[in-house]
């Protein structure tokens, strides 16, 4: 989707100046503060840690080439978290507390004929 | 507020109809919940239908007019209602909501889902739009791969292993053998689970409910004038949901739903109940994980402890919380829309003492149905006391 | 005139290979005899997810952190590639939306085989140093194909490398640039081809050290250089032992050109080929220190640049080592290599 390109390509989310809480995808209420929360567009860290794993062997249509995948929920450094494939990491160093990094990849293609969608993806450092 | 009671239920046989529409389904459910209401369709004034998918499963959307109009109840109002596979279950407590505020005395409320048109495939793609399409599904988080990121943290966290999970599901299928409704009658043992393959590591094929179609239907009506219809009227002692956020990873913990922690203490309050209250347990097993937080969040059992909860036995037949005597959506089949009601219709069966003999409850007082949405962004509570 | 050079590159190699003896093996090929013959033992290959695109942005990232520059200082970017994701959509574009270098640049993709990314360098040397922009960003990035059993296979790889031209803060300042352009068909994929057609022997002589050798020649003549004038020299290598021949025809001794000289451990990444040399160069580079760059883009042509190491470079480390990308790694059999190319028809 091309209006989500900012958060896709540059892990753009939002910053609450009111709490203080960064949150990703963006968005356009602070939960906590809600009206009173001052938000303001914020790029994300491009390293985390894993918080938990999956690896996936049975896909949603449009990913049924790329299994197995890792997919992972990660926490950022500013706290923020999200959930994202991990990539070029051996089996054995996927695991919870990793350090990961961002990197800029495919995620999606319906057809060989349509759109490319290229976003954030995660590899253990 | 009045007090509104269950007369009847119904519902298909779960599982893969290859010759049934959603329409003849939700109408099966519909009439049989009717009759065994003993009311007239001209007595039911508003129709309430749970259905998660319709427009990406059959390309129908729509479905209050398609029930109304297939069980030709025109023209009485009918809504369907949508929260994920919590459907059912919203479509129960709007249904309560509106005999209890005194707007309708009698009403039908049904669930529904036909699942098996589509490949495996774009059944995934219909089903992580419980999720969140932006952050999740694009990402290629499946719902398995959903559940599994919490089943992974569970295990890291409080130590619950592949073994834990795979009992809920063995317990669940020993439960579904005595079912006639059920998709899988069949007994499977630990090793069946730990050797059906991964889908989403840590969870494998057996930890994971099925694609399923089927309807579920029950009739409410306002307590007072329960009696007039049944014997046996089931009242709706507690109607509680909670919201989370859509999306799994902005949740306040991987381990728990905190929705299901809102409503169940909503739930309580309203039928001034404790767990230890609880004759029996109708729980949104999805994932067999779902199960062992479920019995954590609901309060039977200490957070982190719901593992060996379930291996000590206690959610057996006969122990301190029968859990999923139905088999549990593991067993029993998910047509995600119809799984609220079909959960609501189960403890109902075991506060009338119709559940199947060899599962029944001896004189079961109270129960408790749980129906989560998505990944726990909706959770909705009802509990139950045997009206008679 | 102007001084004009590099501030900053990055690299980006994939992290799977696929051996030389592996492919071999599933043509019946003595694998240690054809690793032997075109010096390249094993080919880095882009996962499922990767193109030239995804490429010349992990490249391209790396550029500006090393700089220290903020991406809105760039005036244009031009990705030299042959393996597009898109027939007709700049993957230039997509760099500059994932650098946010935006939307006030000028971009454009660029094509002549595997020196498109080298012509880039030299569009921004002209832009920078005519005050037209204060940097420029010139990228040559490829999913390298090759034809399944065909010669090209064993070494057609991905990867690429990203450098960044401007007035300040050079760590390599270019002190000249020619280039030697004929009409030449050793190699060529026609529009709507998958897999490129070579001209076999052919690509030797007449084509490769012609030009490389013709354009070294007069770049030196230019800068009034000879072989022994440079720390390093780097030419375009398609395979091993290429480069290794025309630097001994130039004079030039096999230390000078050891250290550009990466396709024998990650094949040929076409448009990158030479590029991740030169950043394999100046990773190690001192200050005073002269390199020769060549690059070599079949139909057909070479770029030569003369460049001397300046003392900034000291003050700017790169963000991943060339030697160190190429010492990360997985290995992976033929047919999650035909996978993740997308070779299975089905695909």
């Amino acid at each position: 989707m091309w209006r989500n390109i900012p958060e896709r390509y540059n892990l753009l989310g939002t910053h609450c100046q009111t709490c203080g809480k960064y949150y990703f995808p963006m968005r356009r209420v602070c939960p906590t503060c809600r009206r009173k929360g001052k938000l303001v567009d914020a790029k994300m860290p491009e390293t985390g840690k894993i918080l938990s794993y999956s690896q996936v062997f049975v896909a949603p249509s449009g990913f049924e080439h790329e299994t197995p995948y890792f997919l992972a929920i990660v926490e950022l450094a500013n706290k923020a978290t999200l959930l994202t494939q991990i990539v070029d990491s051996k089996a054995d160093v996927v695991k919870e507390g990793a350090r990961v990094e961002l990197v800029f990849r495919k995620i999606y293609e319906d057809s060989p004929e349509g759109a490319i969608a290229y976003g954030y993806k995660f590899r253990v450092v | 507020m009045r007090k509104v009671s269950v007369i009847g239920v119904g519902q298909t046989t779960f599982g893969e109809h290859w010759s049934l529409s959603l329409r003849d389904l939700v109408t099966e459910a519909g009439i049989k919940a009717i009759e065994n209401a003993n009311v007239e369709g001209k007595d039911v004034q508003a129709l309430f239908g749970g259905c998660m998918a319709s427009g990406r499963f059959i390309g129908q959307e729509h479905i209050g007019a398609l029930m109304a109009d297939q069980m030709g109840m025109n023209p009485v109002p009918a809504y369907r209602t949508e929260a994920a596979c919590a459907s059912g279950g919203v479509a129960l407590r709007l249904a309560y909501m509106a005999v209890a505020g005194g707007m309708y005395d009698v009403v039908a409320v049904g669930g529904m889902e036909k699942m098996t048109d589509v490949s495996t495939e774009d059944a995934a793609v219909a089903l992580a739009g419980a999720g969140d399409q932006e952050s999740e599904l694009f990402n290629g988080a499946t719902f398995p791969a959903i559940y599994a990121l919490m089943a992974r943290r569970h295990m890291h966290d409080f130590g619950t292993t592949e073994e834990q999970m795979a009992l809920c599901a063995v317990k669940n299928h020993g439960h579904a053998v005595h079912n006639p409704y059920a998709q899988f009658r069949k007994a499977i043992t630990v090793e069946n689970v730990m050797d059906s393959g991964y889908i989403a590591s840590p969870l494998k094929l057996l930890d994971c409910s099925p694609l399923t179609d089927g309807a579920a239907a029950m009739v409410l009506c306002a307590s007072d004038k329960a009696k007039e219809y049944t014997d046996k009227p089931v009242e709706i002692a507690a109607s509680a949901q909670a919201s989370d956020t859509l999306a799994l990873h902005e949740r306040r913990s991987l381990t728990g739903l905190h929705a299901t922690e809102v409503a169940a203490k909503d739930a309580y309050k309203q039928a001034k109940i404790a767990p230890k209250d609880i004759d029996l347990l109708e729980c949104h097993d999805c994932f067999s994980i779902a199960q062992i937080m479920a019995l954590e969040d609901l309060g039977f059992c200490k957070k982190g402890t719901g593992g060996k909860f379930v291996e000590e036995g206690n959610t057996d037949f006969g122990g301190v919380i029968p859990t999923n005597l139905s088999g549990g959506l593991k067993a029993v089949g998910h047509p995600v829309g119809a799984s609220g009601v079909r959960e609501a219709i189960d403890v109902v069966r075991q506060l009338r003492g119709d559940a199947p003999a060899p599962v029944q409850v001896k004189d079961a007082q109270i129960g408790l149905s749980h129906n989560v949405g998505g990944s726990g962004a909706t959770v909705v509570v009802h509990a139950f006391k045997k009206g008679f | 005139m102007t001084r004009a050079g590099i501030i900053g590159y990055g690299v980006s190699i994939p992290h799977w290979r696929i051996k030389t003896t592996e492919i071999a093996r599933v043509w019946g090929k003595d694998g240690e005899h054809v690793a032997a013959g075109l010096g390249v033992k094993e080919k880095a290959v882009g996962g499922f997810d990767e193109d030239s695109a995804t490429i010349a942005v992990e490249a391209s990232r790396r550029a500006v952190k090393m700089s220290g520059i903020d991406a809105q200082k760039i005036g244009a970017i031009y990705i030299g590639s042959e393996s597009k994701p898109y027939a007709v959509k700049p993957t230039a574009a997509t760099v500059a939306d994932a650098l946010m270098a935006g939307p006030d640049l000028m971009a454009a993709d660029y094509e002549f085989a595997c020196k498109a990314g080298t012509a880039g360098i030299q569009t921004c040397l002209g832009l920078v140093k005519s005050h037209m922009i204060d940097v420029g960003l010139a990228v040559g990035a490829d999913t390298a194909q090759g034809r399944p059993g065909d010669a090209l296979e064993f070494s057609a790889a991905s990867g690429g490398a990203a450098f960044l031209v401007g007035r300040e803060k050079i760590i390599a300042e270019i002190n000249h640039t020619y280039s030697y352009t004929t009409d030449t068909p050793d190699f060529w994929r026609r529009q709507h081809e998958e897999f490129p057609m070579h001209a076999g022997r052919f690509t030797g002589d007449p084509a490769y050290f012609k030009h490389v050798v013709s354009c070294a020649k007069k770049t030196m003549e230019i800068a009034g250089t000879q072989a022994s004038d440079y720390a390093y020299a780097v030419f375009h290598q398609p395979n091993g032992k290429f480069p290794v021949r025309a630097g001994q025809i130039l004079g030039f001794s096999k230390e000078q050109i050891q250290t550009g000289l990466i396709t024998p451990v990650i094949g040929n990444t076409y448009s990158g080929a030479s590029m991740i040399g030169l950043a394999a160069v100046l990773d190690v580079a001192k200050s005073g220190d002269r390199i020769l760059c060549v690059s070599y883009g079949s139909g057909a042509g070479s770029d030569g640049f003369d460049l001397t190491v300046t003392s900034e470079i000291v003050r700017h480390k790169p963000v991943a080592q060339v030697q160190d990308l190429v010492a990360k790694k997985e290995y992976i059999d033929y047919a999650t290599y035909i996978k993740n190319r997308r070779k299975l028809k089905s695909l």
